[in-house]
C-alpha cells in the first residue's frame, strides 16, 4: 500500500487461495488486517507487488496482476463484478441507470437494461421515487442498496462484495442473502467481507482467515 | 476492444532550446480507449498534447497513427495538407477556451457544419439537418442554431465546440482542459454529456487535465506527469486507489473532499 510521501506499508504478504464456480468464500479477520486491500487487488484497484491473480476470462486464463489497463476493463465488464462499500455517483446521472449500465455494457438494449434494474431495485425495497434521482443526496442505506443492484444485475462469473450489507436493515439483509444465493446456484464465485455474523452464517461457504497473511508473521 | 492500436508514441521529447517541454514518452492508444494526462502546470502535459496532434513538432521520437486505410503513418512525414485533412476528418481537438476552437462570428449551425463541408458533405438541407442534431445531442435548444456562439455562456460554446469536433465522427480525440473555467454545476453537465458520447461513439480520446476527479470519471487509463517525463502510468483507478509515486500520492492527497 502506497500512501504518502513515498511512505510504503506492509499490508498483506503471501496470500494464496482459489475460489470455485458456485462457492462464496468470506475473507475473516479484524479491522485493518487487510480484507478490504486483497478485495481491491482482485479487481485491480491496488497494484499487486508479487504474485500472480489468475481469473478465468472468456475461455483464458488472465493473470490480473500484471495485466494491461484495457484488459483489466474488458475483464471487468464480462467477467468480475464487485459491489463496493460506497457508492461513487456520477453527477446527473440517475439511479435507474447507474445500475443499468453494467448491462448496456454488455450490448443489452437501453430499454431491457432498465426494466432489469427496475425489477433489481424494487426487490432491494428502494423507494420508486428515488429511481429518476441521481443518488447523491440519498442515505447510505440508499446508495448501498443502488450500488448492490449495479453489482448483481450482470451474470459476471466472478463477484467481490465489500460489506454489501453494513447498512442495510434486516429485512433488505435477507433480500442479499437471497440474492447471494441465488447467484451461487448459476456458478457465480463470490468472494466478500461480511462483518455481519448472521449473514456471514447464511452465505459463507468457507471463511479464510485473513490475518494469516500478515506480513510481520512472515517477517517472524 | 481490438487488438490495434490506433496511435502508437515512441520515445517522444521536445525541447524548447535547452528547455524540457517533455521528454521520452512512450505509449499505446487503443480504439475506444480514453487515457488522461494529469499533472500541475508546467509539467509538460499541453507540450506533449501538442506534439502528438502535430500542432508541435516532436525534437525526436515517433507518433504514427493507425489510417481509416489500414496502414501506419509516421505524422512528421505526412505532408501539411494530410496533416489538416486528418485534424478535420478522423480527429478532434477541444480547446480549453471555446474561442479557440470555434469561429466566433458565424452561427452555430455554420461551426458544425463547416466540419461537414471540409469532408466533402455539400446538401445544405443534409448539413443543416445533422447540425441541429448534433445541437440536440448536446443540449443546444434548437433555435439558437443561427445564433453566434459570441451570444452563448460559457459552458454552451464548450458543448458547441465539441458538437463541431464529433459531427464528422472522428476516430481519435484531442481534448485540452475541457472543464477548466467552467462553473461546477455547468461541468457536471459537461463530464456527463462528454462521459455519454465518448461511450456511445466508441471514441478514443487524450484529455489534459489537471483534474483528477476529471480524469477519475472520463478515464480509463491515467499518466502523470513532472517535469516532462510520465512517472506512473496505469489504469485510472490503480493510479488514483493506490499511488505508487510520491508525486502522485502528493497529488491524490491533495485533492479537496466536499
Amino acid at each position: 500500500m502506497h500512501l504518502r510521501d513515498g511512505v510504503r506499508l506492509p499490508v498483506v504478504a503471501n496470500v494464496s487461495f482459489s475460489v470455485k464456480a458456485g462457492e462464496c468464500v468470506v475473507l475473516g479477520g479484524p479491522s485493518g488486517v487487510g480484507k478490504s486491500s486483497i478485495l481491491k487487488m482482485l479487481y485491480g484497484n491496488y497494484g499487486v507487488d508479487e504474485g500472480q491473480i489468475l481469473m478465468e476470462h472468456d475461455g483464458r486464463l488472465v493473470n490480473l496482476a500484471d495485466a494491461e489497463p484495457r484488459i483489466v476493463l474488458e475483464v471487468r465488464r464480462t467477467t468480475l463484478g464487485y459491489v463496493s462499500q460506497f457508492l461513487r455517483v456520477v453527477p446527473r446521472v440517475s439511479a435507474l441507470d447507474i445500475v443499468a449500465e453494467p448491462l448496456q455494457a454488455r450490448g443489452v438494449t437501453a430499454a431491457e437494461a432498465r426494466d432489469r434494474a427496475a425489477e433489481l431495485l424494487a426487490r432491494l425495497n428502494l423507494p420508486k421515487e428515488l429511481w429518476a434521482l441521481p443518488p447523491a443526496t440519498f442515505s447510505g442505506g440508499e446508495q448501498q442498496r443502488v450500488n448492490i443492484a449495479r453489482g448483481f444485475i450482470t451474470d459476471h462469473k466472478i463477484l467481490l462484495l465489500d460489506e454489501p450489507t453494513a447498512s442495510l436493515d434486516a429485512k433488505n439483509r435477507t433480500v442479499v442473502v437471497e440474492m447471494i444465493a441465488e447467484k451461487k446456484e448459476t456458478g457465480t464465485a463470490l468472494i466478500g467481507i461480511f462483518h455481519d455474523e448472521e449473514v456471514r452464517e447464511a452465505v459463507a461457504d468457507r471463511i479464510i482467515d485473513v490475518s494469516e497473511f500478515s506480513p510481520r508473521k512472515h517477517a517472524a | 476492444m481490438s487488438a490495434i492500436p490506433l496511435l502508437k508514441v515512441n520515445d517522444v521529447s521536445k525541447f524548447y532550446g535547452s528547455r524540457i517541454g517533455c521528454r521520452n514518452v512512450s505509449f499505446e492508444l487503443y480504439p475506444g480507449e480514453v487515457l488522461a494526462v494529469v499533472g500541475e502546470s508546467g509539467s509538460g502535459k499541453t507540450t506533449l498534447l501538442s506534439c502528438l496532434s502535430t500542432r508541435l513538432m516532436p525534437t525526436s521520437g515517433i507518433v504514427e497513427y493507425h489510417m481509416r486505410d489500414g496502414q501506419y503513418r509516421d505524422l512528421a512525414r505526412m505532408s501539411e495538407a494530410e496533416r489538416r485533412f486528418l485534424m478535420r476528418t478522423d480527429w478532434g481537438f477541444v480547446h480549453q477556451n471555446p474561442a479557440d476552437g470555434l469561429r466566433m462570428t458565424v452561427s452555430a449551425g455554420a461551426n458544425v457544419g463547416e466540419r461537414l463541408m471540409a469532408v466533402g458533405d455539400r446538401h445544405y438541407g443534409n448539413i443543416r439537418a445533422s447540425a441541429s442534431d448534433w445541437l440536440r445531442r448536446v443540449e443546444i435548444e434548437e433555435d439558437r442554431i443561427d445564433d453566434q456562439p459570441r451570444a452563448f455562456s460559457g459552458g454552451m460554446r464548450q458543448r458547441l465546440q465539441i458538437a463541431r469536433n464529433l459531427v464528422t465522427s472522428p476516430r481519435l480525440v484531442f481534448m485540452d482542459e475541457p472543464t477548466g473555467g467552467l462553473d461546477v454545476s455547468v461541468q457536471a453537465r459537461l463530464l456527463d454529456l462528454l462521459r455519454g458520447l465518448v461511450h456511445d461513439l466508441g471514441l478514443a480520446a487524450i484529455i489534459v487535465t489537471h483534474d483528477l476527479a476529471v480524469a477519475r470519471l472520463l478515464s480509463h487509463r491515467m499518466m502523470v506527469m513532472k517535469d516532462g517525463a510520465v512517472i506512473e502510468q496505469g489504469l485510472t483507478d490503480r493510479v488514483l486507489d493506490d499511488p505508487r509515486e510520491p508525486y502522485t500520492q502528493l497529488l491524490v492527497s491533495s485533492i479537496l473532499q466536499v
